[in-house]
């Protein structure tokens, strides 16, 4: 058994390629080498700035040995066919073939024989064909040659148990040598197995290997310099993967940034240090208030400390932010209000208009809603009309992500009342599923007066959804729509077109709350197009359905729709009709009609009156009326109308029920 | 390779040590080209001499101006006129990053102390139909040059690929001297600062730029440069066509700073240069092939 292992040493890999990059290479080696026959123990990938790298464990030194039979033509067929069946099957004569025998008569069976082939034989020949198919979402070719690869490829290393597996790729032969770090590393150095190569590697080449090693060192040293100047981190994951892939020896430093620059929204600072200068914001951690410092990473452990490199990056802050103050004092010289016009050059859709088409449509709508969800009409008005202004802004040109905070900023700055300016940020809420939702009624009305204008708007020029395709992300908008209504307990009807496309996401949404999708079939099917009705009735059923009482009915249910189901097949038959009382005559199917009148009669109130709970205790006294019909009367009655008088009473059980849920709907 | 300076250089001793670094590299050291260009990219000596087969290599200094980059001499980092070091190596030479890093440790940066890295940055010129691949360099966070291999000038792709190094002199040298304006740089030893020389043609020329440039004139130069520039590949003269190229383009970017571009005329004046920059290099790259 052998140990394989494999790096490939080229000039910085972009940070977001890096992770796929090593899986793809697994994967690549991991399939070739099953398909060459071999098993193996572990296979282990690892990648960063310059290399990617890969080592298997208990790699056979040889495939074993194949033998397979190929069934050929029959016993005595044409000379063409056995020369073609020997030809497919790489033998050179008959003599290799014995014969056997089916139902059908004597035929000739090949025997072939495939030798294992040597490790080394077979990673010489996969190795160079899979970094030539490589899978990089950008590849380049460099100098004179014709290979492509990420950047320029310098190196690399294959060994298979310390000696080397040669090939070629781009003009470089595979080795056994490799760098360190640029410039901590020794220079290049030998290696002769991954043991060997990490270690030199990890020590004096300054070189962490793997991702999750660089982020945890990131991590720990934030920890400890966060504790030491009493700040706290501002999480950002994204930025931690990144920052991970740009450093070969990750190194934290805190830098000081101007204070002067505090004054500036803390959310501009936070984006531009993390966005241009990929460093961390700290907050004080009493105040937990932005703090003028910030956390760089740097690829280098210098020995001053990291005080230079601490001052240059901080000079650089100074500089980036100094464009943030401009952008921010040159915008407020103009009132976010005289912006409104200049919308009319940024393109919403060119079906749909400019952004100031859609700024006064939503202006219009969010006025009309405003009542609905108890805001001032003229403020929703005012809001919807200014929410857009802020995307003619340097500020926002900048940082786009900054939509609507930066519109909020520059509206308290005008004067604009404080429930305008916060709908303005607060519109583009929620932006995702975790995403909070706005509760002021301002934005409420401002937010969804927006998705639906979006949603509608594409709906009006067939731009829907398809598949995976969404471009312009109306799968979110929907969900947005939903939660802002439901978790303010909102009631609105959904426009007729969008219906359908809203049930859907409302059924993926509740089932991420853990409802099952057949009680959201089961109301959606009754209720009307309010959501928060819809999601109160699905509550109840869950709840009900938990119960005893719930669980027994629904049994009943169960068994009364079965029954007319089979009957109906039976004879042709449909039961439908209203139950005639004079036929009921056992003491049993008696008590059944009048608890279903009871309980339809309770239920349609409660349900009048929204109140679910109530409509479902309304059901529960039927459950014994229906267990005591089923033990004691017999539905196959001889006599034809009481037989079909009692289907009739059975089919009653469904409709009575119907107001509160289509109980057919609902899984046994 | 050079010992580093004991005294941080001034601009001008900056520009003199990477021309002698790069001389020494076997490069050609040209002067600016003498138009109005955005870029040091879109000198000739880079954009059409990347095309075509025959080996190049050349380092020059090229003014470039950025005229809606103008901030009337006040911002202490953004200027419309300003100076990049451009280095043009055909083809990409397979130790590229040494060259650079070693130009670098030229000009008196200190590997040891100093934090250089390598940061994904896929370089596109739209207007002139150029793409490539490579990174921005970042020393202590500041981006001190663009690296790029070439792979695509004028719409053809390019073989062999080229690497090109841009270095941005005032953000250096800022960074060199420890600066944190580049007005406060030094430009030569003797108390000349770069203020002194560039701080009033900033401010007139964002008063130009962004207020008196006529704008029906540039409009006129526009198309009169286009027509020219059409003339002249059809007389396989793509140097000269060249440098019509560069008019139109100048005459967008002023026509942009003055705000008078919409969105979508936009598009269409940076595809009206395009074509006419994939003609010149198409022109360009025949020629050499020929020859």
């Amino acid at each position: 058994m052998a140990e394989f292992l494999l790096e490939i040493f080229c000039e910085e890999i972009p940070a977001r390629m890096q992770g796929k990059a090593a899986r793809d290479l697994g994967n690549g080696l991991q399939k070739s080498l099953k398909d060459a026959g071999f098993e193996f123990g572990e296979i282990q990938t690892f990648a960063g700035p310059r290399r990617l790298t890969l080592v298997i464990t208990d790699l056979p030194e040889k495939s074993p040995d194949v033998s397979e039979e190929r069934k050929g033509p029959r016993v005595g067929a044409p000379e063409q066919a056995l020369a073609g069946f020997m030809r497919g099957a790489g033998i050179s004569s008959m003599d290799k073939c014995e014969q056997r025998e089916d139902k059908k008569g004597k035929f000739w069976v090949a025997k072939i024989e495939k030798p294992g082939r040597a490790a080394e034989q077979v990673l010489a020949e996969t190795t160079p064909q899979i970094m030539a198919d490589f899978p990089w979402p950008k590849s380049m070719k460099w100098g004179s040659g014709s290979f492509r690869w990420v950047r320029p490829l310098h190196g690399i290393v294959c060994l298979l148990d310390g000696k080397v597996v040669p090939f070629e790729v781009a003009g470089i032969a595979s080795g056994n040598q490799t760098m360190g770090h640029r410039q901590m590393g020794p220079g290049p150095f030998l290696v002769s197995s991954f043991a060997d190569y990490r270690e030199h590697l990890e020590g004096e080449g300054h070189v962490v290997l793997d991702a999750g090693d660089r982020k945890a060192r990131i991590s720990e040293q934030i920890k400890q310099i966060c504790q030491q100047h009493k700040l706290s981190l501002v999480e950002d994951p994204a930025l931690l993967d990144e920052v991970a892939g740009l450093a070969e020896w990750p190194v934290v430093l805190l830098g000081q940034m101007d204070e002067a620059f505090l004054d500036l929204p803390p959310e501009v600072i936070t984006l531009s240090m993390a966005k241009h200068q990929k460093y961390f914001s700290v907050n004080n951690a009493k105040t937990g208030k932005l703090a003028p410092h910030f956390l760089v990473v740097a690829n280098l452990a210098a020995p001053d400390g990291g005080t230079a490199i601490a001052q240059g990056n901080a000079r650089v802050l100074t500089a980036r932010l100094a464009d943030a103050r401009y952008f921010w004092d040159t915008d407020r010289t103009q009132t976010l209000r005289s912006r409104v016009n200049a919308l009319h050059d940024v393109v919403f859709h060119q079906k749909l208009g400019s952004v100031y088409d859609k700024a006064m449509r939503v202006a219009a709508l969010a006025k009309e809603l405003a009542p609905k969800m108890g805001a001032d009409p003229e403020l929703a008005e005012r809001a919807a009309w200014l929410a857009k202004a802020d995307l003619t802004t340097q500020m926002v040109v900048e940082f786009t992500s900054l939509q609507g905070v930066i519109g909020r900023y520059y509206a308290l700055a005008d004067g604009e009342d404080m429930a305008v300016a916060d709908a303005i940020r607060d519109h583009y809420k929620p932006q995702g599923p975790t995403d909070a939702v706005p509760t002021d009624p301002v934005s409420i009305a401002v937010a969804l007066a927006d998705k639906l204008d979006t949603l509608v708007g594409f709906w009006a020029i067939d731009e829907k959804p398809t598949g995976s395709k969404d471009p312009y992300a109306l799968r979110r908008a929907a969900l947005g729509v939903i939660r802002i209504l439901l978790e303010n307990k909102v009631r609105l009807p959904i426009p007729a077109e969008l219906s359908s496309f809203v049930f859907d996401r409302l059924k993926v949404h509740l089932r991420e709350q853990g409802f099952s999708h057949d009680l959201i079939d089961a109301v959606i099917s009754q209720a009307g197009a309010d959501l928060v009705a819809i999601v109160a009735r699905v509550e109840a059923l869950s709840t009900f359905l938990a119960t005893a009482d719930g669980e027994q009915l629904l049994a009943g249910t169960k068994r009364a729709a079965n029954i007319v189901k089979v009957e109906q097949k039976k004879q042709s038959e449909t039961i439908v009709g209203e139950v005639d009382v004079k036929l009921l005559i056992e003491p049993e199917e008696k008590a059944l009609f009048a608890a279903l009148e009871t309980a339809s009669q309770t239920a349609a109130k409660a349900i009048t009156a929204e109140d679910y709970t109530a409509a479902m205790a309304a059901l529960a006294p039927l459950r014994g009326p229906i267990d005591a019909f089923f033990d004691e009367v017999m539905v196959n009655d001889k006599q034809e109308n009481l037989r079909v008088n009692r289907l009739k009473l059975l089919s009653g059980i469904r409709s009575a029920l119907t107001p509160v849920a289509d109980f057919d709907r609902i899984a046994g | 390779m050079s010992k580093p300076p004991k005294q941080p250089l001034s601009f001008q001793d900056l520009i003199l040590t990477l021309q002698h670094y790069w001389a020494e590299q076997g490069c050609v050291i040209l002067q600016p080209h003498d138009l109005e260009v955005g870029a040091g990219t879109l000198h000739p000596a880079t954009t059409l001499r990347s095309l075509g087969p025959k080996p190049w290599n050349a380092a020059y200094v090229q003014p470039s101006r950025r005229p809606a980059d103008g901030r009337y001499g006040e911002n202490p980092n953004r200027l419309q006129h300003y100076y990049q070091f451009q280095v043009l190596l055909k083809p990409s030479p397979d130790n590229l990053q040494e060259l650079y890093l070693n130009s670098l440790r030229a000009i008196g940066i200190d590997m040891d102390l100093h934090d250089v890295r390598f940061v994904e940055d896929d370089w596109e010129n739209p207007t002139v139909g150029a793409w490539g691949l490579g990174w921005e360099v970042w020393c202590d966070g500041m981006e001190v040059s663009q690296f790029t291999y070439f792979q695509q000038v004028g719409g053809l792709e390019v073989n062999p690929v080229s690497g090109e190094l841009t270095y941005g002199l005032e953000r250096l040298a800022t960074y060199v001297q420890g600066v944190d304006s580049i007005y406060d740089l030094a430009f030569n030893n003797d108390g000349v600062t770069y203020a002194d020389v560039f701080q009033e043609n900033e401010r007139q020329f964002s008063h130009f730029n962004f207020t008196h440039a006529d704008t029906e004139m540039f409009t006129r130069w526009f198309a009169d440069a286009e027509r020219q520039c059409g003339i002249l590949l059809e007389q396989n003269l793509p140097l000269p066509a060249y440098d019509f190229v560069l008019k139109a383009s100048h005459a967008f970017n002023i026509l942009d700073a003055r705000g008078v571009v919409s969105a979508t005329e936009r598009a269409s004046y940076i595809k009206r240069v395009r074509d006419l920059a994939k003609g010149c290099a198409q022109s360009w790259v025949a020629l050499e092939e020929a020859g």
